[in-house]
């Protein structure tokens, strides 16, 4: 059981870790839009990738 | 290469459609573009400048990553935009442009035209490309794009030009107070909600253990342990998640009132303070998870109330936004057609304006010069383009969809029906529904009584078994807290207004939905209520002088009148002089001189009384409106008009029959021409030849009748008798000073929809009943068990959570079925 005092004390700093980074995501606005991200990250502007599709194709 | 979706392709396969908008491409057009290392057919020069301008920048791959087509360039033509360049002026920029630093400048854009993933990425890969343009970020719920650029290396002028290249469209947004407040508003409660979430789960977790383990079983320090673990994480909870329910009670308690706040800060204050002291101890109870949860639960109930008052608020917004920043003032009309482009605000009554097709009237005015179509959507709910010929009065926030016109400004700012209809909305959302009024002061009341029961019960068991006094206080705190009582009302208001908003029925005072639901009598007038609004002027009899002469006198008389019949003179008689010593009769008729003459235009007494006696005036044909024109010599001509009765008028009345309504015409016009709508829609209770004052002693002899009136009117005359009744709705088309007193709007026009409105408030009045019914219900049960102290802090916790998500799903049943549920729907 003595693990418990390492292992409580660790997740109340956990808790507090995620409640300060949910704190900074929120002020940072990153709930403001939930849709565009998703997108945005597939379209991640690669030329050297579309040449390489093309080459593919070839 | 590239791949389209399913959808493109199946298009593509029809032989010859436009690689870039997917329109049909012309017999014998030759617009080609190298795509993909493809030569692609194009529509028209516009696809093809635009096709041309993405592979340009190198952003060829918009063509594979898209799964829709955009719009067709040929609606968004550069040049029927106006001249960007007015936009690097630092008088109209100083709306919507903020300098982050030197030589940095932010401006807030509305982008359009966006149907997919595929053209964020388009536009905000085009613009990072411009010279200057040093960030770019487009939100893609709400299309707005804040972009970033050095003022040495560009100008905003040709930002929008770049984004227009591609075939979208930009123009700037003023970002309001309104907006930036709601997203504070909205930040800080999802912040506070969500670390009572996360506190809530963890307390919970070292909450399980002491209540599954038998006595005995647990080790003191471990349970020790776990208390103090709580403690930690209630104390976020309880200073900042549940700081607005202290500071609330706080204010209430100083303006000596008991809010439903009171009763929820004591149950916190209470709950903390007697675990803080068992933890310190060592021994005794702690409520750590009851308070977290109590506190979770209630801000996830405001959460949602939130959304929906937000929701209710987009509408707004977007009004707000109708009235463009620009104007093309013509310098010297009607000489020569040049223009200047200058901030809509400078604008001022008799200013001529060019508004082009695809523009937005800045101001209300009159059409001088061409016909077109209009687009009153986002005004009025309308989707049809409205036709407007010369002569016709245009509504600042429109769109010209067809042709040019030249507009002659009549109202700008403050006083048009636009920010009329602005500052309606605005009123509505501060406007505390007297529903409400009546739940906040029962649960003031209510509020009282819990205190007390609190109190008394818990000075009981001190004195019986003091260990009991504590958990017993925070049960009965915590299972009667009102919020159950305090949500019932607002949360199906909130819902129903903004679902009434956008049914085209815009609710103005807080009473009104509630009076709606209880008429039993809707008076109606008749002109531009029952009827289109717009008569036309049929026949001129004349009894002496000139058809000419008499529509240039009458016109003259009417020239600055409002009402729709003189307006139908105006149409006819073009170029009337004006007249001087006017004097209007509401009611009546107008008084005034022309030439020397003076002469009377109004009803057939009014206009006999000039002359001294009333002998030769016929008698109006059946069904018609008229009006008369007469001089001290007697009766000049009569004009005969004809007005069009609204489509949907007599299934109006026959469906609010239906809902057990009486129904009456109340009308100033003559009395054949009232009978004759009055039988074609089916009213059997009709009055003719009334003026504002006596409708208005009809209304009051009805109300002292016990009836609740509503009254359905227009125009300037009706204000009295709008005030008078219990509830006013007001149509859209009526003038500005009639919808300042009315309680409702119809934006849309279509009587049906106030039937509708109706049903639709009475829904909300019985949700609101059961609600109230049920927090009632609930609480007799719940009380005497918390007073004798059978129901520990955290089922009491649950008891509260369950009957404020009852009441609050109810009162969600009022939004539309079958649609993505308003409040879970985020973002847009």
């Amino acid at each position: 059981m003595d693990i418990l005092y390492l292992l409580v004390p660790l997740s109340v700093a956990l808790a507090f870790a995620i409640g300060a980074a949910f704190l900074w995501s929120v002020r940072s606005g990153q709930f403001d839009d939930l849709e565009g991200p998703a997108h945005r990250i597939l379209d991640d502007d690669d030329r050297q990738r579309e040449t390489a599709d093309r080459d593919q194709a070839h | 290469m590239t791949t389209d979706s399913p959808t493109l392709q199946r298009v593509r396969a029809h032989a010859a459609s436009c690689y870039h908008c997917g329109l049909p491409v012309p017999a014998g057009a030759r617009h080609r573009v190298v795509i993909g290392g493809r030569a692609r057919d194009m529509c028209c020069a516009g696809c093809a400048a635009v096709a041309g301008a993405i592979v340009g920048s190198g952003l060829e791959s918009y063509y594979e990553k898209r799964d829709r087509f955009p719009e067709s360039p040929r609606e968004a033509l550069p040049d029927i935009v106006g001249d960007p360049r007015v936009f690097d002026n630092p008088e109209v920029q100083a709306g919507f442009v903020a300098e982050p630093a030197e030589h940095e400048r932010e401006a807030a854009l509305i982008l359009e035209g966006i149907t997919c993933p595929a053209c964020i990425w388009l536009n905000e890969s085009h613009l990072c490309r411009q010279p200057g343009v040093k960030a770019v970020h487009i939100n893609y719920a709400t299309r707005r794009a804040t972009v970033r650029w050095d003022a040495r290396l560009t100008s905003l002028s040709a930002i929008l030009a770049s984004i227009r290249a591609i075939g979208y469209r930009a123009h700037p947004y003023d970002a309001c107070a309104l907006e930036a407040a709601q997203k504070r508003e909205s930040r800080g409660l999802l912040a506070r909600l969500a670390i009572a979430a996360l506190a809530m789960m963890q307390v919970m977790m070292y909450a399980v253990p002491a209540y599954i383990a038998s006595a005995g079983s647990m080790p003191s320090d471990v349970s020790s342990l776990m208390r103090w673990a709580s403690l930690v994480l209630t104390v976020p909870v309880v200073f900042y998640s549940a700081s607005g329910f202290f500071s609330a009670a706080w204010r209430d308690l100083r303006a000596r009132r008991l809010g439903m706040d009171v009763p929820v800060a004591a149950a916190i204050a209470v709950a903390f303070l007697a675990s803080v002291r068992s933890t310190l101890a060592g021994a005794g109870e702690v409520y750590f998870d009851s308070l977290t949860m109590f506190v979770f639960l209630l801000l996830g109930a405001r959460y949602l109330e939130l959304r929906a008052r937000q929701k209710a608020a987009a509408y707004l917004e977007a009004l707000a936004r109708a009235a463009p920043a620009v104007a093309n003032r013509l310098l010297n009309f009607p000489l020569c057609l040049n223009f200047e482009t200058v901030g809509a605000g400078s604008l001022v009554a008799g200013d001529h304006v060019l508004v082009r097709p695809g523009e937005t009237f800045p101001a209300d005015g009159r059409i001088e010069q061409g016909d077109t179509e209009t687009d009153e959507s986002l005004l009025t709910g309308e989707s049809r383009p409205v036709r407007k010929h010369e002569g016709d009065s245009v509504v600042g926030g429109a769109v010209n969809r067809a042709h040019p016109v030249v507009v002659r400004v009549e109202r700008v700012g403050e006083q048009t029906i636009l920010s009329a209809i602005v500052r309606l909305t605005e009123r509505a959302a501060h406007a505390r529904p007297r529903l409400q009024e009546i739940a906040d002061r029962v649960a003031v009341r209510f509020t009282a009584g819990v205190l007390a029961t609190a109190l008394a019960a818990g000075l009981w068991w001190l004195l019986h078994d003091a260990r009991q006094a504590a958990p017993v206080v925070i049960a009965v705190l915590v299972v009667t807290c009102p919020c159950a009582l305090a949500l019932a009302t607002p949360m199906a208001l909130a819902v129903a207004t903004s679902e009434m908003a956008r049914r085209g029925l815009l609710v103005t005072r807080g009473h009104a939905l509630e009076v709606l639901a209880r008429a039993d009598c809707f008076v109606l007038d008749k002109t531009g209520t029952l009827t289109v609004g717009h008569p036309v002027l049929q026949n001129v009899r004349l009894l002496r002088g000139s058809r000419e002469e008499a529509l240039m006198l009458a016109g003259a008389l009417e020239r600055s009148s409002e009402h729709p019949l003189a307006r139908a003179i105006c149409a006819v008689a073009r170029d009337a002089p004006a007249a001087t010593q006017l004097r209007s009769a509401p009611g009546h008729g107008v008084e005034g001189v022309v030439a020397g003459r003076r002469l009377r235009v109004g009803n057939a007494r009014f206009v006999a009384e000039l002359a001294g006696d009333s002998t030769g005036v016929p008698a109006p044909e059946a069904g018609e409106q008229s009006v008369w024109l007469g001089d001290e010599e007697g009766p000049i001509a009569a004009f005969g008009f004809s007005d069009a009765l609204r489509p949907d008028a007599a299934a109006f009345v026959q469906r609010v029959r239906s809902l057990g309504a009486r129904v009456f015409l109340l009308s100033g016009d003559a009395q054949s021409s009232v009978r004759a709508t009055a039988r074609t829609v089916g009213i059997d209770e009709w009055k003719a030849a009334q003026s504002p004052q006596d409708k208005q002693a009809f209304v009051k002899a009805l109300q002292a009748e016990g009836a609740t009136v509503a009254m359905v009117g227009d125009g300037v005359n009706d204000a009295p008798v709008l005030a008078q009744a219990q509830v006013s709705i007001a149509l859209m088309s009526g003038a500005a000073l009639a919808q300042g007193a009315a309680d409702m709007v119809l934006l849309s026009g279509r009587l049906l929809d106030l039937a509708q409105g109706m049903q639709y408030a009475r829904r909300t009045l019985r949700i609101v009943r059961q609600n109230l019914g049920w927090a009632m219900a609930y609480n007799v049960v719940a009380i005497p068990l918390a007073v004798t102290g059978s129901v520990t802090p955290w089922i009491a916790g649950i008891g509260m959570a369950g009957s404020s998500m009852l009441v609050v799903l109810n009162a969600l049943r009022l939004a539309r079925p079958g649609r993505k549920h308003p409040l879970l729907a985020f973002g847009d």
